[in-house]
């Protein structure tokens, strides 16, 4: 296995999404949580397209470390669970794989409340 | 004029025009003094400041007390250098940019303080100042403190984001300044000796502008047209023109905004020119990262009541026109879709 | 007799179009490179996370899990010891569109409200900024995933 290659194509297409964030904060002036909104939102319709599936494949982390790839793990998770619940898994599987990451979240903000204060 | 006609012949010649007023007693500021924090002690006017703390939280348990206590320091410092005890200060006008002004509110708890709560954001020491001089011009007070103060971490979280959030701020972008000024005014026939100090001898009362800027990143240029306006009275009423003036100071337009607030006076047929500086720009070097400069109702507050009343005494300025300037909206406005409305009040300090 | 709320109006347009001239554009060229060369750095952080896990014998799937958990956890880190806003500052989008900016959203207000308490302060703000990020999240994913199910069956 190479690691050079996946290495430099995470660089490259992990930060030309960024470079796209920075376009709509400077340029259209969209503040940071609407960027960070709209880029969940573009990565669950890419989801949706079939199109977020092989940027992952190709890019790797380039497109697993941005936010958009919540969007995208979480339509995954939903498709998942239709097909093997029905209809119900349009509720159900909405954290079958975002879960984690949520839950993680929260367990490091909270010992962060607990130990850490704000420098400012 | 309908209204100046049920105004006493005696106060109307007080009262000039729509907005101005005249002091003939011409109160005094016998003493000022400023707190500041760590970042602001670094900027060029470090050495005019009585305390500069050596960090943000000041020893206490959040930043809101941190506030609280500066401004405690503030008033106690004037007071000190006034020669005052509580007990014969005959009112404390206060205020800050913490929601229902706590920081005032809580600086004064448990004290002998006659305590009056002023708000106009920055402008809140010339709210101060204006409504502290009047209670002596009327000889309804013999000594009045005005103070102000605010705190940047405190004010990041409660009209922007937390403090550890990692947001971008934009070039237009003003730093909230750590930092609280006092200013102690006494009617000068009160048996104390105030030849030579700073007299408050006009003020000129704001009208509030709102010129559809929304973005809160930017309050310095929301605040010119509010600027404007109140000089454009003050120079009508008073009979004065800029050239009057030593030094014309805004608190606080920063960069951007006192340019375009000087080609808008130039426009107006009332050239500033250099004799006009702004406290945000003063506060702090261009190099300390604050964007467009300092804002905050503790940098006009502490600019005024170290470098420049510092300089009147020590005779550099004679003749000030000071015009705090603010920005009126909060939090849940500009989510609503409003745009920032501002104020500008103007007091003539001369020596 | 001119309409005062169109004079107003005009006196508006003016005063924009006079603050225009003096308003700087944000340093556009210097944002981008920074965002462009924090955000892939971040991802090349994450990619090495990815390598490690497989290396221990994780599949790819097990691994990519693991390696956003292990980002939340530095991004975790680097806001509770303050230097996170930093990155921010300068790498503006390539320092908030990563995992570790929404460790950032969460760690950062999670810290800052402990102040009012566990429960109105911690626990109720820790989403404030994140919160929408999850909302539309969780909405637009059900919508596109809803489409593709019903056009395609999977």
């Amino acid at each position: 296995m190479s690691f050079a290659g996946p290495l430099v194509w995470a660089f490259l297409v992990g930060g030309f999404i960024c470079l796209v964030g920075q376009v709509l904060i400077d340029v259209f002036k969209v503040p940071p949580a609407h960027t960070m909104v709209l880029f969940v939102v573009a990565g669950a319709v890419l989801a949706g397209l079939g199109l977020y599936e092989p940027l992952v494949k190709f890019a790797g982390a380039g497109a697993s470390v941005p936010i958009s790839n919540f969007g995208y793990v979480l339509t995954k998770g939903i498709l998942d669970a239709l097909q093997r619940e029905g209809w119900f898994g349009l509720l159900t599987g909405v954290f079958e794989v975002a879960g984690g990451a949520i839950a993680a979240a929260v367990v490091f903000g909270f010992f962060a409340a607990l130990f850490f204060r704000p420098k400012g | 004029m309908a209204v100046a006609s049920m105004i006493p012949v005696q106060a109307a010649a007080k009262r000039l025009g729509h907005q101005s007023m005249r002091f003939e007693t011409a109160p005094a500021i016998i003493a000022s003094a400023s707190v500041v924090g760590p970042r602001e002690g670094q900027g060029p006017l470090g050495r005019y400041f009585e305390t500069v703390l050596e960090d943000e939280r000041y020893g206490e348990r959040c930043f809101e007390q941190a506030e609280s206590r500066i401004l405690k320091d503030a008033v106690n410092a004037a007071l000190g250098a006034a020669g005052w005890q509580e007990t014969e200060l005959d009112a404390l006008l206060s205020g800050d940019l913490l929601n229902q002004t706590v920081a005032s509110n809580y600086a004064v708890r448990n004290t002998k303080m006659p305590f009056l709560g002023v708000f106009a954001a920055c402008a809140t020491i010339a709210e101060g100042l204006l409504v502290g001089a009047s209670l002596l011009e009327a000889g309804l007070a013999a000594r009045v403190v005005a103070a102000a103060s605010s705190h940047h971490e405190a004010a990041e979280r409660q009209y922007r984001y937390p403090n550890e959030f990692g947001a971008q701020r934009p070039p237009t972008a003003q730093w909230t300044a750590t930092a609280a000024g006092a200013v102690a005014l006494v009617v000068p026939a009160t048996g104390c000796e105030t030849a030579g100090l700073p007299r408050i001898t006009y003020a000129t009362i704001g009208r509030v502008v709102d010129c559809g800027q929304k973005d809160p990143y930017d309050m310095g240029t929301a605040e010119v047209p509010a600027a404007w306006d109140t000089l454009v009275a003050h120079f009508r009423e008073t009979g004065r023109d800029p050239a009057y003036y030593d030094l014309i100071v805004t608190g606080d337009l920063a960069r951007i905004g006192s340019e375009i607030f000087r080609e808008g006076m130039r426009r107006r047929g009332l050239e500033v020119g250099s004799r006009h500086v702004d406290c945000g720009v003063l506060l702090y070097r261009p190099e300390q990262d604050v964007h467009a400069g300092g804002s905050g109702a503790g940098c006009a507050a502490s600019v005024l009541a170290s470098y420049i009343l510092k300089e009147m005494r020590a005779g550099r300025f004679r003749r000030v026109l000071f015009i705090g300037t603010g920005s009126l909206h909060n939090p849940v406005s500009i989510q609503q879709g409003e745009a920032i409305p501002a104020i500008a009040h103007a007091v003539a300090i001369e020596a | 007799m001119p309409d005062p709320e169109q004079a107003r109006q005009r006196e508006q347009a003016e005063f924009a179009a006079l603050a225009a001239q003096y308003h700087p554009q944000p340093p556009l060229a210097r944002n981008l490179a920074w965002a462009f060369v924090v955000g892939g750095l971040i991802c090349v952080v994450g990619q090495l996370f990815i390598f490690a896990f497989q290396a221990a014998g994780l599949t790819a799937t097990q691994a990519g899990a693991r390696a956003a958990v292990a980002l939340l956890a530095v991004g975790s880190i680097l806001t509770a010891l303050g230097v996170y806003d930093e990155i921010g500052r300068y790498g503006g989008a390539g320092a908030a569109i990563p995992i570790t900016g929404f460790a950032n959203s969460i760690v950062s207000p999670a810290m800052e409200f402990r102040t009012e308490g566990l429960v109105f302060g911690f626990a109720a703000r820790l989403f404030s900024i994140a919160g929408p990020v999850i909302t539309f999240g969780i909405l637009a994913a059900m919508g596109s995933a809803l489409v593709r199910f019903l056009l395609l069956g999977r």
